[in-house]
């Protein structure tokens, strides 16, 4: 067997192009079906798993798709804010604790989530090195986040300016990272968590600012009334918060002014649960709640359906390639036919001559199959984890 | 019953092809061994049939091949294949080597097509001597596409004679060469089986070369040995030298 082997190899080796582009034909005949359903399956369970976790979602009405894409996975379309007013509106309801998300910042390709501390509880997500949050301008790295950007405790990170024309828009800020979130499998591992507040600085709507009671601002000084400081434009704005000037930092305006991209409620059982949904159906109410299971339900019903026509497809595509390939093997095996004469007249063996001839075929498919193999194995490990980042893109 | 000393010895031979149209019939031809036999005709009188019935690729309707001893006709397909591969050398006009395999991989190609013949340290060596004694030596790493005519057809000697057959069967060997190459490849082939005390046999259509072989067989004088009235059957003459 081993003399047919080596013949089929080094035929395979010298027709290394035919080769290969048969693999790969083979190889994505056998791929794309399995690869869909493996991708499809993983995904399906991976975000069922997230949203099923997660009671009710409220945010400005609008599409709950986009609402919940945000608030569970923090997706790039961030949906319109919301008014702080809404979340404490349901704290105080008593029906529900609401913990706000607020999602409007990136670093780099990773989104900042302004949240509270209740987010970590929530989702149990415990930290794995340094230290939970604590004051205004820190920062956690989910585990992703920390492997692929080599930051941790100690190190900073800047938030990225939305826009470099904007001057009055928001500047960006750099925060302290102090710890770094264990592993969770999931969204979470692919972002940077800081408090609501440190989010809201970053926004513009709270800053800190050289002391201008401080006798040495007094040339800053354009204008002095009993309620108000106008101050000109060398005043000196701090883009990082420290302990130094940790007491600077104020925010002007009303907090329940404040936006957010939405809020995580969660009530302690159904009945609650449903009081609350209730009390957000009324045709003027600005504000949303969903429930994310049956959104992403919905939404994987979609998927399923398209998949199914994916699959019809591609076993259309299949029995074409297969039909081709087919047809190369056998004009292979008419183009040899005097090569496999020869090895007759020469006095080959009838089962080494076949072998010979079959090795080919069989080499094909089973390097095809091992890339096939090999694709579907990335494809489970990966798989989530693309989804993940294509809903964050 | 076999004739002394030789090592091909055909009895009223009748064959013909399942396709119809072509027969001839043999009454008797007996091959001497370490002789070198020419046979040559005009195209289509059976000369690469006789070469095919000797080795035992074709089988005859009726009559005797006995080759090296053994009764061809009467072994199955997988002990005539057996045979050919450990008593017969073949010889192609087109050479037949494969282009994917190396030249020493088409030399040893007999080894790895057949388990009657077992590739070890000793054939490969074996195999780069008759290689160098060809003067291929240094080709062995190539592939047949990288080599002149006159190479490829050493390649095919090399791989007709590693394993010591005690027939060498050449189908017209020098029909695609020019002259100069021509008339090295015969001295190889000669060379080779008067050391080796082979026997060759060679079907050719050159008569400038007939000098150098022991005996003729011609298959042009048809009918001169044993064609009947109204057979359409070929059957050759020969003559010794």
């Amino acid at each position: 067997m081993r003399h047919a082997l080596f013949l089929a190899w080094c035929y395979l080796r010298f027709h290394r192009v035919k080769t290969v582009i048969l693999i790969a034909a083979v190889t994505l005949v056998l791929y794309v079906p399995i690869g869909l359903r493996v991708l499809v399956s993983q995904s399906a369970r991976a975000l069922t798993a997230r949203a099923d976790a997660t009671p009710l979602v409220i945010g400005t009405r609008g599409s709950p798709l986009e609402l919940v894409l945000d608030t569970l996975y923090f997706g790039a379309n961030e949906p319109a804010p919301m008014r702080f007013a809404e979340v404490t509106r349901v704290a105080s309801s008593g029906l529900a604790e609401a913990i706000p998300i607020y999602t409007r910042f990136r670093a780099g390709s990773h989104p900042i989530v302004g949240t509270s501390l209740d987010y970590f509880g929530f989702r149990r997500i415990e930290v794995a090195a340094g230290r939970q949050l604590a004051t205004l301008g820190e920062c956690v790295l989910g585990a992703n986040v920390a492997a692929t950007t080599g930051l941790g405790p100690g190190d900073y990170v800047v938030s990225s300016p939305e826009s470099v024309f904007d001057l009055a828009g928001a500047y960006p800020l750099r925060m302290a990272v102090v710890g770094v979130l264990a592993r969770s499998a999931s969204p979470d591992d692919d972002v940077i968590f800081a408090d609501l507040k440190t989010a809201w600085v970053m926004a513009g709507m709270g800053h800190g600012h050289q002391d201008l009671t401080a006798p040495q601002a007094a040339n800053l000084i354009l204008e002095r009334t009993e309620r108000t400081v106008t101050a000109n434009a060398t005043v000196v704005e701090y883009n990082e918060i420290t302990a130094e000037n940790a007491a600077s930092f104020h925010f002007h305006g009303d907090l329940a002014a404040y936006p957010v991209s939405a809020a995580i409620v969660v009530p302690p059982d159904q009945k609650a649960s449903a009081l609350l949904r209730g009390r957000y159906e009324a045709d003027d109410e600005t504000v949303l709640v969903v429930r994310p299971s049956t959104v992403m339900s919905s939404l994987l019903d979609t998927v399923l359906t398209v998949e199914q026509y994916v699959l019809a497809g591609a076993a259309l595509v299949g029995v074409a390639t297969l039909g081709i390939a087919t047809l190369v093997f056998g004009l292979s095996l008419r183009l040899r036919r005097r090569e496999r004469e020869t090895l007759v007249r020469i006095g080959g063996s009838r089962a080494r001559v076949a072998t010979v001839m079959a090795a080919e075929i069989v080499g094909v498919l089973a390097v095809s199959a091992l890339a096939t193999a090999v694709l579907t194995m990335l494809t489970s490990a990966y798989g989530a984890t693309m989804v993940r980042a294509w809903i964050r893109s | 019953m076999a004739r002394v000393d030789a090592i091909v010895d055909l009895e009223r031979l009748d064959f013909g092809y399942r396709e119809g149209g072509f027969r001839f019939r043999i009454p008797s031809l007996a091959i001497a061994r370490r002789s070198a036999v020419a046979v040559i005709g005009p195209s289509g009188v059976g000369k690469t049939t006789l070469l095919h019935l000797i080795a035992g690729i074709l089988v005859p309707d009726r009559g005797l091949v006995r080759v090296c001893g053994i009764d061809v006709a009467a072994l199955g397909d997988a002990a005539r294949r057996s045979f050919r591969i450990e008593h017969v050398g073949l010889v192609f006009q087109e050479f037949e080597l494969l282009d994917y395999l190396s030249v020493l991989d088409n030399i040893l190609l007999p080894y790895r097509i057949s388990p009657a013949l077992r590739l070890d340290a000793a054939v490969r060596d074996r195999a780069r001597r008759i290689a160098d004694e060809l003067g291929i030596g240094d080709k062995l790493g190539r592939h047949p596409d990288c080599l002149s005519q006159g190479e490829r057809q050493r390649v095919g000697i090399c791989r007709a004679v590693l394993p010591g057959p005690d027939i060498l069967l050449a189908d017209e060997p020098t029909g695609n060469l020019d002259p100069g190459t021509k008339e090295r490849v015969l001295d190889t082939l000669f060379a080779y089986a008067a050391r080796t005390e082979t026997t060759l046999v060679t079907v050719t259509h050159d008569h400038a070369l007939l000098d150098r072989f022991d005996r003729i067989i011609d298959f042009q004088d048809i009918g001169a040995a044993a064609a009947k009235p109204g057979d359409t059957g070929h059957a050759p003459a020969e003559s010794a030298r």
